[in-house]
């Protein structure tokens, strides 16, 4: 697909940066289909690479699609039809999430079970775009240059989630994780069980905030300050620190850019001018809620 | 043991203060964090290469591009605004609080991949809460429009991440479990399913309130910034 959009990313001339664009979407191409082939050090060339270009070389295409009337005018005509295929997705999803683990061929499973979801999720957009092709029969190049105009639209967001990923993989090849944990101990009066909560609670969603994911901060937080002070010191309740002390992350995830795939890359797909319209738009719940989090960490971990 | 891979958190903090393009300052923190914890730079770029090529898997979800690009063309927007006009009671704050606890509901019994940005904010949520709002109010600004574009992400965010931890079977669940296994407990994942409960009703309460309020606050804004 990303080969696809790079090939008539080149031939746009409409864009100026229209090599930026298909030097990006190719450069992603390679990586989803030799990826696993060419090596860790070429991989890591490639995001520096992918780098380098998504923050200066790309542009807006300007694929042809139908005019705001047109469209209007389409979806009169057609009716809520124009809604079975974007439903057929969750519906196969669901489907093939609940039965391809189970179908077996030559007393093998045909689908790797820990990845059904994905594969059910795949296989309900492609068989939503082939009922879409059959149904409106719209000029075959269309799924590409739409595709593109989103791609587009998004821009070098698409790689910030896996970008992300790698950053959490550096971090934990360097040590960091046990670095917050020992300055997190060593520095904060932590002899009252108050402070203690008070420290884990806020402590998942800072750091949650700077890694971008709570998965990454519940390990470190867990064996720097709940375990040792919550569980092992106060007699806590391990469930209710673990649940509520995860939760306490989720609210930093509501507020970080570094959560790329469900602050930012929203920010994009919905075409806001303000790339952190989303967050701004989270802060109030996330606040009260981490504060409201601490509260009932308070009065339940230590009653159970 | 060391702190100076902690300077790779300061260039992070530093570089999303300051504004500059995402991908460069994580680039620029994960080769800090790496040469400050004393990696060699050709095994910090192939480290950086193999996590990049494993999480892969992250981006499935772009396939999905093509499908609502052509559903748009044909019209998938205008006819989802005209669906919502055609509900009398609709207004972009009831609406995005239905998708709050549609979102919450369905991603705590495990129905994660039946919303999501990509595949129902943007082409369907997002619309819809925009025309009802201009049903109500006329025209309306931009300003508005992208404010209650942020509110329908927001509602999709919400109620995905506090809903989750009520599925038992969900990756969140699994990793606090194997983490206090680690100490020796062995928590049943029902038990942290449970505890769950409280904060996802207390963020549907406080996030649900601000929708139930944004009407009003569009009203506002909508008098302070005309069409």
């Amino acid at each position: 697909m990303f080969a696809a959009i790079a090939v008539r990313s080149l031939r746009d001339h409409a864009n100026r940066r229209r090599c930026g664009n298909a030097a990006f979407w190719g450069l992603l191409a390679i990586s989803f289909l030799v990826g696993s082939e060419i090596g860790d050090l070429a991989n890591g060339l490639l995001v520096l690479a992918l780098t380098a270009l998504g923050s200066s070389a790309m542009g807006l295409g300007s694929p042809r699609t139908t005019s705001p009337a047109a469209r209007e005018a389409c979806a009169r005509v057609r009716g809520d039809v124009i809604f079975m295929p974007a439903l057929l997705i969750p519906a196969i999803a669901i489907a093939g999430t609940l039965t391809l683990a189970k179908i077996r061929m030559h007393g093998a499973p045909i689908v790797d079970p820990r990845q059904v979801t994905l594969i059910a999720l795949a296989l309900g957009i492609v068989v939503a775009l082939i009922v879409a092709m059959l149904r409106f029969r719209p000029p075959a190049l269309a799924p590409v240059e739409e595709g593109r105009r989103l791609a587009d639209a998004i821009g070098w967001a698409i790689i910030l989630p896996q970008l992300l990923a790698s950053l959490g993989a550096v971090f934990a090849v360097s040590g960091v994780g046990a670095a917050v944990g020992h300055i997190a101990t060593t520095w904060l009066p932590l002899g009252h069980p108050f402070a203690a909560v008070l420290a884990y609670c806020i402590g998942m969603a800072l750091f949650t905030m700077v890694m971008g994911n709570a998965f990454a901060a519940f390990p470190v937080m867990t064996a720097a300050i709940g375990m040792p002070l919550i569980v092992h010191r106060f007699g806590g309740d391990p469930a209710i620190m673990g649940a509520v002390g995860m939760l306490s992350g989720y609210c930093g995830t509501l507020a970080t850019p570094m959560a790329a795939n469900y602050n930012i890359v929203p920010a994009a797909l919905l075409e806001l001018p303000d790339r952190n319209g989303v967050i701004r738009v989270q802060i109030p719940t996330a606040i009260p809620l981490l504060v409201c989090n601490i509260v009932l960490m308070y009065l339940l971990v230590f009653r159970f | 043991m060391s702190a100076w891979p902690l300077l790779g958190i300061v260039v992070l903090v530093a570089g999303f203060a300051a504004g500059v393009n995402p991908l460069i300052v994580i680039i620029a923190s994960a080769l800090t964090t790496g040469l400050a914890a004393g990696l060699s730079p050709l095994h910090l770029i192939a480290a950086l290469g193999k996590a990049y090529n494993d999480s892969r898997y992250v981006s499935v979800i772009w396939l999905v591009l093509p499908v609502i690009g052509l559903l748009e063309r044909e019209g998938l927007q205008e006819r989802a605004r005209t669906l919502i006009t055609r509900v009398r009671a609709a207004t972009a704050g009831r609406l995005l609080l239905a998708y709050l606890a549609l979102r919450q509901i369905t991603v705590a019994i495990g129905l994660t991949s039946l919303c999501g940005q990509a595949q129902t904010v943007r082409p369907l949520i997002a619309p819809m809460a925009e025309a009802a709002a201009q049903v109500r109010m006329g025209p309306i600004s931009d300003r508005v429009r992208y404010l209650i574009r942020a509110y329908a992400a927001s509602a999709d965010n919400v109620g995905a991440f506090f809903g989750e931890d009520i599925f038992i079977a969900v990756s969140s669940i699994l990793l606090i479990k194997g983490v206090l296994q680690q100490s020796g407990l062995d928590i049943a994942p029902l038990r942290l399913s449970v505890w769950a409960i409280p904060t996802a009703l207390m963020a549907f309460t406080i996030h649900g309130l601000r929708l139930w309020r944004l009407d009003v606050r569009l009203k506002r804004l909508a008098r302070e910034t005309p069409p």
